[in-house]
């Protein structure tokens, strides 16, 4: 009789601690939602009050001078991502073929754990390293070393997510160009690259979305540009440097329009991932 | 058909091949019995490998030749000498190797519960129906950049821990050494909340796939016995073990190296003190701040070493990770 109280209240008492437990994990996702609910709410709602037709055709103005915008950074993160992407996709794609299509070996085995290793690297050192690459051959900061050093940075995204989508390629279709007769490159190229382009597309935006949001790397090789510059060799102005330098500098406006390029840049971002999200669903769902 | 007809011809090709020049006999070893498109094809994408590779071994080269100057300056001594001091140009890495630690340790202490909490909620509990919604979120999350994170802490973080959490701390456990000194709200905490959020993405999802790996036989058995859902949870964590601490090392990885975030709300000063009120440096954020206004070559090499000091102990941190989550992964993939 007594054992079988003292089995009830073992099993109430695993009962409550299971249910303690499993709430704990609830209240731990929730906490974890907390923060971008925040960082969303108050971008939104501080960058909205700047953000006009004015903020993307208008040059920053002067210290003391309200108004303005930052048409010379979003061109200039659209230049550096230019040329960030100029000399990192090839280099990505390429390497992400490799391992696909060759990679199954010693070698592919230790390309495929350095471009991880790469991609912790944390990416104010990928600045120095263009900084001691670039900018002190040439002598001077310049957009071009900005876009190195964004290049370093998506080489390892692009390469994995490259590997992965032709992976995802069904193995028939390989087959199919074998029965067909055709060399092994041309079916790789053209029947299996081919398919899975739209997911390595949207892995290279997924390489764009990162580079976009980086401020490190750039602050001492693009180094930024209160004025209009287009030119590849010279210092370029970039919405993330600008947000750095107008959330620390003593100014309300310029603060307030650090809110407004983190909405810009933010809905970039975000745009950019959905899309990669929404593409490789719907691609990817129903294969294999 | 026409493969076999062409093993065979293959086959009397080397036959023969003894026979013709040493030349001939080159080409067709480099060709062997492929495609010459087949052979270019791969030699171009491996060529594209190579680089990769070379590129990681040439950062480190580059980075050591470049901090030649204060290497053979300061020795070891570098690393251990709590003075870093442009003017005098004495520069120790200490104060900010010292930040660079705490700081990320004392974020893995905040996020790594949490974060396996999110895991284990997404991975054991929720409908499907949530999850993808949620873990949707949780990596939309590791999608801001850094410097949003770093606007939000200073205009938001930063003065609500000035006005409310730093006062309530000092008044109820001022008496332990981390609460003491002026409540600034620039300083430590700041950068160890801010740095918790940024790792929580990273911890919880890759938790979550590690949870997942372990396979449904070990919960399904541990039903079996009667068991509940924590205590099923609890076994499915003790085989998950391996991988979990590889996600926390890649989350420690990611904090060492977070710079822009870190750089505006640790208060930047080369100082090592217990309290967490006080402002702190971190490698990161000392290259982030001097490296333009770096005069003199020595001032320079001090900072390129230390990214290289930064470099290594990612390096180290991230193939740790990966080996330990490898590990874990290749396990039941045998099972």
């Amino acid at each position: 009789m007594e054992k079988s109280i003292t089995q009830k209240a073992n099993y109430y008492r695993r009962k409550t601690t299971n249910v303690f437990m499993m709430s704990l994990t609830l209240l731990s996702a929730l906490v974890a939602i907390l923060p971008l609910l925040f960082i969303f709410y108050y971008t939104i709602s501080k960058g909205i009050s700047h953000l006009n037709i004015d903020f993307f055709i208008k040059m920053p103005t002067p210290v003391g001078e309200t108004g303005g915008g930052m048409a010379n950074a979003i061109i200039g993160t659209l230049i550096l991502l230019g040329i960030g992407g100029g000399i990192g996709l090839p280099i990505g794609i390429m390497t992400g073929t490799y391992l696909s299509e060759f990679g199954n070996n010693k070698f592919g085995f230790m390309i495929r754990f350095l471009t991880d290793v790469l991609s912790g690297v944390p990416s104010i050192v990928v600045g120095v390293i263009a900084y001691t690459l670039v900018v002190i051959p040439m002598k001077h900061f310049s957009a071009f070393a900005g876009g190195v050093a964004l290049a370093i940075l998506m080489i390892p995204i692009i390469t994995r997510t490259t590997e992965e989508m032709i992976k995802l390629v069904p193995h028939s279709y390989r087959e199919a160009g074998l029965a067909l007769g055709i060399p092994k490159w041309k079916i790789s190229i053209s029947i299996v690259i081919r398919s899975a382009w739209k997911g390595i597309a949207t892995g290279i935006l997924l390489g764009l979305a990162r580079a976009a949001g980086e401020t490190a790397p750039l602050l001492f090789t693009a180094l930024g540009n209160r004025f209009w510059s287009i030119k590849i060799f010279q210092p370029i102005a970039s919405l993330t440097v600008y947000i750095y330098e107008y959330a620390t500098a003593p100014f309300t406006d310029w603060n307030e329009q650090a809110w407004t390029a983190s909405l810009v840049l933010i809905s970039l971002i975000s745009i950019m991932s959905l899309l990669f999200r929404f593409i490789t669903r719907s691609k990817y769902k129903n294969v294999n | 058909m026409r493969y076999n007809s062409e093993v065979i011809s293959n086959n009397k090709e080397k036959l023969n091949s003894k026979k013709t020049s040493r030349k001939n006999n080159l080409i067709k070893r480099l060709l062997g019995s492929r495609n010459l498109g087949d052979l270019i094809f791969e030699r171009l994408t491996l060529l594209f490998a190579v680089l990769v590779f070379l590129l990681i071994v040439f950062m480190g080269y580059e980075m050591y030749t470049q901090s030649k100057l204060s290497i053979s300056k300061f020795g070891w001594h570098f690393l251990f000498n709590t003075t870093w001091n442009p003017v005098d140009e004495v520069f120790g890495a200490a104060p900010a190797i010292f930040g660079t630690l705490v700081s990320s340790f004392l974020a893995l202490l905040i996020s790594l519960p949490l974060g396996l909490g999110v895991a284990i909620f997404l991975s054991e509990l929720s409908p499907s129906w949530l999850e993808k919604p949620l873990s949707f979120l949780t990596e939309l999350l590791a999608g801001i950049p850094s410097v949003v994170y770093g606007l939000w802490g200073i205009f938001i973080l930063v003065p609500w821990l000035r006005t409310v959490v730093e006062p309530f701390l000092m008044k109820h456990y001022g008496y332990l050494p981390f609460f003491k000194g002026v409540p600034y709200g620039f300083g430590m905490l700041a950068a160890v909340i801010i740095l918790s959020i940024m790792v929580l993405p990273i911890i919880s999802s890759i938790s979550r796939d590690v949870l997942k790996a372990v396979p449904t036989s070990q919960r399904a058995a541990a039903f079996a016995l009667g068991a509940t859902k924590w205590e099923s949870t609890k076994i499915v964590l003790a085989n998950a073990r391996t991988g979990i601490l590889g996600a926390t090392m890649l989350g420690m990885g990611r904090a060492v190296g977070e710079t822009m975030a870190v750089t505006m709300v640790i208060g930047n000063r080369p100082m090592i003190s217990a309290s967490l009120f006080n402002p702190s440096y971190t490698m990161a954020s000392v290259l982030a701040n001097e490296f333009t206004e770096a005069t003199s070559d020595l001032y320079l090499n001090s900072l390129i070493e230390l990214a290289l000091i930064l470099f290594i102990i990612t390096i180290i941190i991230n193939i740790a990770a990966r080996l330990l989550v490898w590990s874990m992964e290749r396990k039941w993939k045998k099972a």
